[in-house]
């Protein structure tokens, strides 16, 4: 894994807003106070004339992106997670779902990777409570080139979009050959019979790719899928899988409460009743330290994957 | 203002108050209290100044109107029949299932609604949204906004309140309906928002205070707010109102914030209204 380059999914972010800034002259960027740390300051720069820092005030911030897109605007608005999603949670409803508007909420620092910050500022309930929304769509890409195809797809879907992008530098997974489609999984290593397949979103993608090395080198065939659009979900994809492996594993940065894990149980159990066995936050505030220090404290390294995945599958 | 005007101005919100009276008394649910509290307010701007078209609703030059205080929607639905946003006959389908007519407005069902809104302290920050895509596309449309007395409590209200003066958004007109009542009681008791003019001077408005049951008044408060364009300072009128204006059962009491008139009550109401005659036909009525 230390061989990949390493690029964080908000430098991306930033990047792809300025390019779609210049093709398109209808998108309109608010931020509240993180244009810096968001990176919508790269656009910002280009754009003055499209950029607005609403300041610390981000519930009147989703109010002004909603006038906005009802006057025909492509908005983003920006801020870390917990501030973009769970502060003004009922204006993304009422103001900006509800009206089925287009406003893309792309949020950086989600999950516990925020690090020192500690648990005030990582957010890991923003799937769960975003995903009961109708009409909303969620994509959670996995490294730096998804980063910037999700961002463009969003412009592309009509209505209201999140994206959750994450704050620390992590491996480039995907080379130009990548491609994201809203409600499709994006099968990363196939499997025709899998002992184990690993389901995962965001920076937990590449560590389920390295947790299923080492789950193959103890002889265990796996499957490994990046599911980044968590809504729509792609429920053909989950019962194939569900249908061909032994065992389906979700791994995410997130709560296993209402996130992907909460995601996949839904359709399968519905549709194909699978065991599912969830990796995640297991109901549990984060707190402050390094990125890499609060995933091994929470479990969520590829050899913490790899040892709950073979106690799990036995 | 013209006597002549003003006489017809009176007699027909008088009709649009029996409208309100005899929908809400139809739905058996609904906001009698500040929805003639505001009934004025609303019919001056949509009579005689802002500039729409009811055949081309999202027509891109039109003025906006946002309902901030959304539970006044019979007010409002009111007033875009009779301007022909939709039929007449709609009005008794309000708050039932499947009508457009929806408990608070809903800009995805009904035509002549900018925003959709209810959830107090919203639209005020979509009103700023949209007039500051007004300035950046150089449009000259105006934003009006109406907000309760009892709804500046929400903290929201405050942050719009600062970024639309920071945006130099002189294109915004936020009628506040003072009827100094909420649910729970007057709003001084509940949770004080006085002296409301003042916060908003200290937050960079031009603010004006005036009457929001007389047309002259109202008249004076819209010129007010032209004149200001172009100052670089929204405008807020504190329009002084009594909740449940014209019908004395109903005046200022917070028990008819959100309770419906039976139909006995709604007869007694239209009385006093002097549209008796009215009651059997008044979906026709133009």
């Amino acid at each position: 894994m230390s061989k990949l380059e390493m690029q964080a999914t908000r430098d991306f972010y930033g990047k792809t807003l300025a390019e779609l800034g210049r093709e398109n002259k209808n998108i309109v960027v608010l931020d509240a106070d993180l244009s810096g740390s968001t990176k919508t300051s790269v656009f910002a720069k280009e754009f003055p004339d499209r950029f607005f820092n609403l300041g610390i005030a981000e519930a009147n911030m989703m109010g002004f992106a909603a006038g906005l897109a009802l006057s025909g605007k492509v908005v983003f608005a920006s801020s870390f997670a917990m501030f973009a999603v769970l502060r003004p949670f009922e204006q993304i409803r009422n103001s900006i779902a509800a009206q089925n508007l287009n406003v893309k909420i792309a949020a950086t620092h989600a999950g516990i990777s925020v690090g020192e910050d500690g648990l005030s500022h990582q957010t890991v309930e923003d799937i769960a409570i975003l995903r009961a929304i109708p009409n909303m769509h969620i994509y959670v890409p996995a490294d730096s080139v998804s980063a910037g195809r999700i961002v463009r797809e969003a412009v592309a879907v009509k209505g209201p979009v999140y994206i959750r992008l994450s704050r620390p530098k992590s491996p480039v997974i995907y080379d130009d050959s990548y491609h994201f489609e809203d409600g499709k999984a994006n099968i990363i290593k196939e499997a025709n019979k899998a002992d184990v397949a690993l389901i995962a979103i965001g920076m937990m993608v590449p560590e389920a790719i390295e947790a299923s090395k080492l789950l193959e080198a103890q002889g265990l065939s796996t499957l490994v899928a990046d599911f980044a659009s968590v809504k729509p979900i792609d429920h053909d994809a989950l019962i194939r899988i569900a249908k061909s492996s032994r065992l389906v594993v979700t791994v995410e940065e997130h709560s296993i409460i209402g996130g992907l894990g909460g995601a996949v149980s839904e359709v399968l159990s519905e549709e194909y009743p699978t065991r599912v066995f969830r990796i995640g936050m297991m109901d549990a505030f984060g707190e402050s330290g390094t990125p890499a220090g609060l995933f091994k404290h929470f479990g969520l390294t590829a050899e913490d994957i790899y040892r709950k995945v073979l106690k799990a599958v036995k | 203002m013209n006597p002549k005007k003003r006489a017809f101005l009176e007699v027909r919100v008088n009709k649009l108050r029996r409208d309100i009276v005899l929908m809400l008394s139809e739905s058996s649910s609904g906001h009698p209290g500040g929805s003639l509290s505001a009934i004025d307010v609303i019919a001056y701007l949509f009579f005689e100044v802002m500039k729409f078209d009811s055949a081309n609703p999202y027509w891109e030059e039109r003025d906006r109107f946002i309902l901030s205080k959304g539970h006044a929607a019979p007010a409002l639905y009111a007033v875009l029949a009779a301007v022909n946003f939709f039929p007449k006959k709609l009005l008794k389908t309000l708050r039932k299932l499947g009508s457009p007519l929806q408990g608070h407005p809903d800009s995805r069902k009904l035509p002549g609604l900018d925003s959709s809104t209810g959830s107090l302290g919203q639209g005020l920050s979509i009103a700023g949204g949209i007039a500051l895509a007004g300035k950046m596309d150089k449009k000259d449309y105006s934003v009006f906004v109406l907000a309760g007395d009892g709804e500046i409590q929400e903290g929201q209200i405050w942050e719009a309140a600062m970024a639309i003066p920071h945006f130099e958004l002189d294109n915004v007109c936020l009628f506040v309906d003072n009827n100094e009542l909420q649910i729970d009681g007057l709003v001084s008791d509940v949770m004080s928002v006085y002296p409301i003019a003042e916060k908003f001077a200290s937050f960079n408005w031009n603010t004006m205070e005036i009457n929001g049951h007389k047309f002259d008044e109202i008249e004076k408060a819209v010129e007010f707010f032209v004149s200001n364009r172009g100052s670089k300072k929204p405008t807020v009128i504190i329009s002084h109102t009594i909740k449940g204006k014209c019908v004395s059962f109903m005046e200022n009491k917070c028990e008819w914030h959100g309770a419906a008139p039976t139909k006995d009550e709604a007869i007694k109401a239209i009385e006093e209204l002097g549209c008796v005659e009215s009651l059997e036909n008044w979906l026709e009525e133009k």
